[in-house]
């Protein structure tokens, strides 16, 4: 399922980039008309006469080599582009996904287990947060705490770990506060729904110790649906982190893709795609193996609703 | 033939005694559904006539006047060309909710239909069907969008195309489940054995069944696909300036920002998340009463 789905998706990317208006030898030569010859030495080196499905298997071999071919704005390889900026994403999403898991959880639990004004109020300010989207949450961010107070930089990537962190950490938050909320949402309501069932005012009742209890029965089924929320979240922070890069002036994948997809220069819009699908697609299976790991009845595969 | 004029009253009856199901459907959701009904409302009223309620012409530029805070005539002040801002926000309204109107259209007119294709045939449509729309769960909305921006070039039309296109799974996927729930009960048997046929019983009946979960699922979608066709004109991807559109006057008014001036892009930034939340909070009850009615 994982490898069709690939191959699936690569072929879309592929095709998609195969139907663009435009010729490839005048996108090659910037404009520019050449001589026959070259044109031919273009065509050959590009396949660009071949039919499409060669095409198609001239660029998966390719991909799976790590050749994805050569942007032709900058005129270098695209897999050396992606490279260079591959981290920069990951660093993000895997703060932001931090952010998540810990903030996010952690006062979905806390407001799931407290009801009274803590948890009244967590519900108001989720509601809001949750509908905040990256870009606006950006600049709300840049205006509060890098112009008014100017305790973080609110551009760039940073030098250094120490300053990377600093200059990573408002687009973390960006990146990850609607994310946040809809998983603190969602845990506050399963730990609730946990913590009145049968099996739950047994233990209390048997005298068992309350955090023995929440640990034990309330947090353990509660799992189940915060690892759904959370990892449709995470997954979904991928994409998302496109935006948060171009509103922060990082030099990510995502902020790549979209001025590659402005400059037309597809070989680069191509291979950013399949890599970001491709994990898009990993963080979707692996949360598919934590739930038969969380939940012995869930087969590998199938997904618990 | 007989039995035409029995239905007509029927509907004529039925008519005078209930009130409109969508009005059924809202008083159900409670103060806070209709309150967010009433923001929707008002959201729609400024979409449609946002360009007459402008005190000023949206696109009259002038450059001195660039992010000259709020004055007498001017309540939200200036933009980065020295435009009204709060002419901007309502004349900019139209193709923020156009576009999310135009999402939801598509994903859940296709998305019904094959659910409800799919759970009707079951077999070998339905599993045609849920593995084709598996390997679309595969695109996140925003990269589909960027993807179709690089083919098409940037616009409204195909960036909404395209996150119609990425929610139709999500859509069909719920759809289908409850869809399948229908066909297994009494009353579908009883219309089969009557020799009503499948487009009859779908139409008239199952889809009917199963609307105030379709409905729910719009209003939900609704917000989402403003937050992502709003990300997607932000990265100048869809609409294009001059247009207005609150995600393009963010994008704009951003080099204001760090100069101290937070109005345009901020006023742009609320008006979304207002929308947003009220469409959310609608949503969420609307899908809860579902669930109740279940």
């Amino acid at each position: 399922m994982l490898i069709a789905s690939l191959l699936v998706a690569s072929f879309v990317i592929f095709g998609a980039m195969y139907l663009a208006p435009g010729n490839p030898i005048s996108a090659l030569s910037g404009g520019r008309s050449l001589p026959p010859d070259s044109i031919r030495v273009l065509e050959a080196r590009y396949h660009l006469n071949d039919p499409f499905f060669t095409q198609y298997w001239y660029w998966l071999t390719g991909a799976l080599h790590g050749n994805l071919g050569i942007s032709i704005v900058l005129r270098e390889n695209v897999s050396t582009l992606i490279a260079s900026r591959i981290w920069t994403t990951a660093g993000l999403v895997l703060y932001a996904s931090l952010l998540i898991l810990v903030a996010g959880i952690g006062l979905g639990v806390l407001a799931g287990l407290r009801p009274g004004i803590l948890d009244t109020s967590a519900l108001v300010v989720s509601a809001i947060s949750a509908a905040i989207p990256a870009f606006v949450a950006a600049i709300v961010l840049i205006i509060v705490f890098a112009v008014k107070l100017g305790w973080l930089p609110a551009f760039g990537n940073g030098a250094g770990l120490l300053d990377e962190i600093k200059h990573f950490t408002l687009p973390a938050v960006a990146l990850a506060i609607s994310s946040m909320a809809i998983v603190a949402r969602v845990t506050r309501a399963s730990v609730r729904e946990e913590s009145v069932r049968e099996h739950v005012q047994t233990a209390i009742s048997r005298g068992l110790p309350r955090r023995h209890v929440i640990r034990r029965h309330v947090l353990r089924n509660a799992a189940i649906p915060i690892t759904t929320v959370s990892g449709i979240t995470i997954a979904s922070l991928i994409a998302v982190a496109a935006v948060v890069e171009v509103a922060f002036g990082l030099n990510g994948l995502g902020a790549y893709l979209v001025q590659s997809a402005q400059s037309k220069d597809l070989a680069v819009v191509q291979g950013i795609s399949l890599v970001l699908v491709t994990a898009f697609v990993l963080v979707n299976v692996a949360v598919d193996v934590l739930y038969s790991l969380l939940d012995p009845r869930v087969a590998l595969g199938t997904r618990a609703q | 033939m007989s039995s035409a004029p029995v239905a007509s009253t029927d509907v004529v009856i039925g008519r005078s005694r209930r009130p409109l199901p969508i009005v059924t459907l809202l008083r159900a959701t409670g103060p806070v559904g209709i309150a967010s009904a009433v923001v929707i409302a008002a959201a729609t009223f400024i979409a449609a006539f946002g360009w007459l309620l402008a005190p000023y012409d949206a696109n009259l530029t002038n450059l001195t006047n660039t992010f000259v805070g709020p004055t007498g005539g001017h309540l939200l002040g200036f933009d980065v060309q020295g435009r009204d801002v709060l002419s901007r926000l309502l004349a900019g309204a139209w193709t923020s909710m156009l576009g999310p109107l135009a999402v939801v259209g598509i994903c859940i007119t296709v998305g019904t239909v094959l659910a409800v294709t799919a759970a009707w045939r079951r077999g070998a449509t339905d599993a045609v069907v849920s593995s084709g729309l598996d390997v679309l769960f595969a695109f996140p909305a925003i990269l589909l969008a960027v993807l179709a921006a690089a083919v098409f070039g940037a616009g409204l039309l195909a960036a909404s195309i395209a996150i119609a296109i990425a929610y139709t799974p999500y859509v069909a996927r719920v759809l289908r489940g409850a869809a399948l729930r229908e066909r297994s009960r009494p009353y579908v048997a009883a219309l089969e054995v009557q020799g009503a046929s499948a487009t009859t019983i779908c139409l008239r009946h199952l889809v009917p069944n199963i609307m105030p979960l379709i409905v729910a699922q719009a209003t939900i979608l609704f917000g989402y696909a403003m937050v992502d066709l709003a990300a997607i004109s932000y990265l100048g991807l869809g609409v294009q300036p001059p247009n207005a559109n609150w995600g393009v006057m963010i994008a704009e008014n951003q080099s204001g920002i760090l100069e101290g001036t937070t109005l345009p892009a901020l006023s742009a930034g609320i008006a979304i998340v207002v929308v947003v939340v009220a469409f959310n909070l609608l949503g969420e009850r609307l899908f809860e009463n579902t669930r109740k009615g279940r």
